[in-house]
Protein backbone atom coordinates (compact mmCIF):
# COMPACT_ATOMS: atom_id res chain seq x y z
CA UNK A 1 0.00 0.00 0.00
CA UNK A 2 1.01 3.64 -0.40
CA UNK A 3 1.69 5.61 3.04
CA UNK A 4 1.44 9.17 3.00
CA UNK A 5 2.84 11.71 5.37
CA UNK A 6 2.12 15.37 5.90
CA UNK A 7 2.96 18.54 8.13
CA UNK A 8 6.05 17.47 10.44
CA UNK A 9 5.44 13.90 10.41
CA UNK A 10 6.83 14.75 6.38
CA UNK A 11 9.71 16.33 7.84
CA UNK A 12 10.48 14.25 10.40
CA UNK A 13 10.03 10.97 8.57
CA UNK A 14 12.05 12.44 5.49
CA UNK A 15 9.38 11.41 2.85
CA UNK A 16 6.06 12.27 1.79
CA UNK A 17 5.03 9.24 0.63
CA UNK A 18 6.37 5.28 0.09
CA UNK A 19 5.53 1.85 -0.89
CA UNK A 20 5.28 -0.36 2.08
CA UNK A 21 4.62 -4.03 1.55
CA UNK A 22 2.97 -5.59 5.01
CA UNK A 23 0.65 -7.97 6.72
CA UNK A 24 -0.45 -5.53 9.50
CA UNK A 25 -4.08 -5.92 9.75
CA UNK A 26 -4.79 -2.09 11.64
CA UNK A 27 -3.71 1.21 11.74
CA UNK A 28 -2.17 0.39 15.20
CA UNK A 29 -0.08 -2.52 13.95
CA UNK A 30 1.18 -0.53 10.95
CA UNK A 31 2.63 2.17 13.41
CA UNK A 32 3.98 -0.62 15.33
CA UNK A 33 5.97 -1.97 12.22
CA UNK A 34 7.08 1.27 11.24
CA UNK A 35 7.71 2.37 14.14
CA UNK A 36 10.39 -0.84 14.50
CA UNK A 37 11.77 0.02 11.32
CA UNK A 38 13.83 3.19 12.60
CA UNK A 39 14.74 5.76 14.34
CA UNK A 40 13.08 8.17 12.90
CA UNK A 41 9.85 6.53 12.28
CA UNK A 42 10.04 6.00 16.47
CA UNK A 43 10.20 9.80 16.41
CA UNK A 44 7.39 10.54 14.82
CA UNK A 45 5.07 8.29 15.66
CA UNK A 46 6.47 8.80 20.16
CA UNK A 47 2.43 10.37 20.69
CA UNK A 48 -0.38 9.16 18.56
CA UNK A 49 -2.06 11.82 20.37
CA UNK A 50 -0.71 14.31 18.01
CA UNK A 51 -1.27 11.92 14.76
CA UNK A 52 -4.32 11.47 12.99
CA UNK A 53 -4.80 9.13 10.13
CA UNK A 54 -6.97 8.45 6.73
CA UNK A 55 -7.35 5.35 4.67
CA UNK A 56 -8.18 6.01 0.75
CA UNK A 57 -8.63 9.47 2.16
CA UNK A 58 -11.50 9.19 4.57
CA UNK A 59 -10.48 10.00 8.42
CA UNK A 60 -10.55 6.94 10.61
CA UNK A 61 -9.18 5.27 14.04
CA UNK A 62 -5.92 3.65 14.90
CA UNK A 63 -8.07 0.21 15.38
CA UNK A 64 -9.47 0.22 11.31
CA UNK A 65 -8.39 -2.56 9.70
CA UNK A 66 -6.04 -2.10 6.75
CA UNK A 67 -7.71 -5.08 4.38
CA UNK A 68 -8.54 -4.00 0.61
CA UNK A 69 -7.03 -0.08 1.60
CA UNK A 70 -4.82 1.11 -0.78
CA UNK A 71 -3.54 4.43 0.50
CA UNK A 72 -2.57 5.44 3.97
CA UNK A 73 -2.41 8.84 4.94
CA UNK A 74 -0.57 9.69 8.22
CA UNK A 75 -0.58 13.91 9.65
CA UNK A 76 -1.08 15.86 12.45
CA UNK A 77 -4.33 17.46 13.60
CA UNK A 78 -5.89 19.66 11.19
CA UNK A 79 -5.50 23.73 11.04
CA UNK A 80 -7.22 25.11 8.25
CA UNK A 81 -9.96 27.65 7.34
CA UNK B 1 -22.28 24.08 -4.85
CA UNK B 2 -18.88 23.60 -4.91
CA UNK B 3 -15.41 23.77 -3.24
CA UNK B 4 -12.28 25.06 -4.75
CA UNK B 5 -8.74 24.71 -3.87
CA UNK B 6 -5.70 26.49 -5.40
CA UNK B 7 -2.32 28.27 -4.77
CA UNK B 8 -3.56 31.51 -6.72
CA UNK B 9 -5.00 34.73 -5.40
CA UNK B 10 -8.66 35.24 -5.49
CA UNK B 11 -10.92 38.65 -5.01
CA UNK B 12 -13.16 38.19 -2.49
CA UNK B 13 -15.71 40.59 -3.31
CA UNK B 14 -15.67 39.23 -7.07
CA UNK B 15 -16.19 35.90 -5.60
CA UNK B 16 -18.89 37.51 -3.50
CA UNK B 17 -20.92 39.24 -6.57
CA UNK B 18 -20.48 35.89 -8.53
CA UNK B 19 -22.18 33.93 -5.54
CA UNK B 20 -24.92 36.12 -4.85
CA UNK B 21 -25.92 36.10 -8.60
CA UNK B 22 -25.85 32.79 -9.08
CA UNK B 23 -28.64 32.30 -6.33
CA UNK B 24 -31.08 34.66 -7.21
CA UNK B 25 -34.18 33.82 -5.18
CA UNK B 26 -32.12 33.32 -2.23
CA UNK B 27 -33.27 36.03 0.55
CA UNK B 28 -29.79 35.98 2.34
CA UNK B 29 -26.20 35.73 1.80
CA UNK B 30 -23.41 35.56 4.08
CA UNK B 31 -20.13 35.04 3.50
CA UNK B 32 -16.79 34.80 5.17
CA UNK B 33 -13.22 35.58 4.34
CA UNK B 34 -10.27 34.48 6.55
CA UNK B 35 -7.05 36.36 6.24
CA UNK B 36 -3.32 35.41 7.36
CA UNK B 37 -2.98 37.67 10.63
CA UNK B 38 0.20 39.47 11.34
CA UNK B 39 0.91 37.20 15.10
CA UNK B 40 4.23 35.73 15.20
CA UNK B 41 7.02 38.07 15.60
CA UNK B 42 9.13 38.84 12.95
CA UNK B 43 6.54 36.74 10.71
CA UNK B 44 7.15 36.47 6.92
CA UNK B 45 4.68 34.09 5.55
CA UNK B 46 2.15 31.60 5.82
CA UNK B 47 2.63 28.10 4.47
CA UNK B 48 -0.44 25.85 3.61
CA UNK B 49 -0.05 22.45 3.17
CA UNK B 50 -2.49 19.83 2.20
CA UNK B 51 -3.60 16.40 0.73
CA UNK B 52 -4.83 16.76 -2.80
CA UNK B 53 -6.33 13.34 -3.06
CA UNK B 54 -8.58 14.15 -0.01
CA UNK B 55 -9.20 17.99 0.78
CA UNK B 56 -12.15 18.40 -2.41
CA UNK B 57 -13.73 15.58 -1.19
CA UNK B 58 -13.96 16.02 2.79
CA UNK B 59 -14.80 19.92 1.64
CA UNK B 60 -17.90 18.46 -0.54
CA UNK B 61 -18.75 16.31 1.81
CA UNK B 62 -19.07 19.05 4.69
CA UNK B 63 -20.77 21.17 2.01
CA UNK B 64 -23.43 18.36 1.93
CA UNK B 65 -24.05 18.33 4.96
CA UNK B 66 -24.66 22.55 4.97
CA UNK B 67 -26.77 22.32 2.72
CA UNK B 68 -28.81 19.15 3.92
CA UNK B 69 -28.51 20.83 7.21
CA UNK B 70 -29.81 24.15 7.24
CA UNK B 71 -31.49 23.80 3.83
CA UNK B 72 -28.81 25.75 2.16
CA UNK B 73 -29.93 27.10 -1.58
CA UNK B 74 -25.93 27.34 -2.12
CA UNK B 75 -22.99 26.70 -0.11
CA UNK B 76 -19.16 27.65 -1.79
CA UNK B 77 -16.01 27.31 -0.21
CA UNK B 78 -12.48 28.68 -1.53
CA UNK B 79 -9.67 27.52 0.38
CA UNK B 80 -5.41 28.76 -0.89
CA UNK B 81 -2.66 26.80 -0.41
CA UNK B 82 0.64 27.21 -0.63
CA UNK B 83 2.90 30.81 0.33
CA UNK B 84 1.15 33.26 1.87
CA UNK B 85 1.90 36.84 3.63
CA UNK B 86 0.23 38.74 5.96
CA UNK B 87 -2.53 40.02 5.29
CA UNK B 88 -3.61 38.14 1.99
CA UNK B 89 -6.89 36.19 1.45
CA UNK B 90 -6.51 31.99 2.46
CA UNK B 91 -10.19 31.30 2.19
CA UNK B 92 -13.76 31.85 1.91
CA UNK B 93 -17.03 30.09 2.59
CA UNK B 94 -20.14 31.54 1.07
CA UNK B 95 -23.56 30.47 1.95
CA UNK B 96 -26.83 31.15 0.65
CA UNK B 97 -30.49 30.24 1.78
CA UNK B 98 -33.94 31.79 2.16
CA UNK B 99 -33.68 33.75 5.66
CA UNK B 100 -30.46 34.65 7.08
CA UNK B 101 -30.35 32.37 10.19
CA UNK B 102 -29.79 29.37 8.58
CA UNK B 103 -27.20 31.40 5.86
CA UNK B 104 -25.34 32.56 9.24
CA UNK B 105 -25.51 28.98 10.37
CA UNK B 106 -24.96 26.97 7.08
CA UNK B 107 -21.42 29.24 7.37
CA UNK B 108 -20.76 28.52 10.84
CA UNK B 109 -20.78 24.90 10.33
CA UNK B 110 -18.80 25.22 7.54
CA UNK B 111 -15.67 27.46 9.09
CA UNK B 112 -16.03 25.20 12.12
CA UNK B 113 -15.76 21.73 10.52
CA UNK B 114 -13.09 23.61 7.63
CA UNK B 115 -10.77 24.32 11.14
CA UNK B 116 -10.71 20.51 12.32
CA UNK B 117 -11.39 18.10 9.48
CA UNK B 118 -10.17 19.77 6.02
CA UNK B 119 -6.57 18.08 5.43
CA UNK B 120 -4.78 21.50 5.59
CA UNK B 121 -1.82 22.27 7.95
CA UNK B 122 -0.53 25.97 8.51
CA UNK B 123 3.14 26.54 8.96
CA UNK B 124 4.63 29.94 10.41
CA UNK B 125 7.42 31.39 8.37
CA UNK B 126 9.27 34.21 10.49
CA UNK B 127 12.76 35.51 10.47
CA UNK B 128 13.92 33.25 12.70
CA UNK B 129 12.43 29.90 11.56
CA UNK B 130 9.54 27.91 11.06
CA UNK B 131 6.56 26.10 12.75
CA UNK B 132 3.95 23.99 12.23
CA UNK B 133 0.81 25.81 13.65
CA UNK B 134 -0.80 23.51 16.33
CA UNK B 135 -4.41 22.81 16.72
CA UNK B 136 -6.24 23.90 19.11
CA UNK B 137 -8.57 22.71 21.56
CA UNK B 138 -11.09 25.61 21.05
CA UNK B 139 -11.12 24.13 17.75
CA UNK B 140 -12.31 20.69 18.39
CA UNK B 141 -14.71 21.82 21.08
CA UNK B 142 -16.29 23.68 18.37
CA UNK B 143 -17.79 20.68 16.59
CA UNK B 144 -19.14 19.62 19.24
CA UNK B 145 -21.77 22.44 19.49
CA UNK B 146 -23.44 20.86 15.62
Amino acid sequence: MDVLYFAWLRERIGVGSEHVETAAATVRDLVAELRGREERYAVAFSDLRTVRVALDQELADFDAPLAGVREVAFFPPMTGG
Amino acid sequence: MAARVQSRAFDPGAELSRFTAGVAGAGAVVSFTGVVRDVAPGMVAMEIEHYPAMTLRAIEAMIAEAVARFGLTGAEVVHRHGRLEPGAVIMMVLTAAPHRQAAFQGAEFLMDWLKSRAPFWKKEITRDGAAWVAAKDDDEDALARW
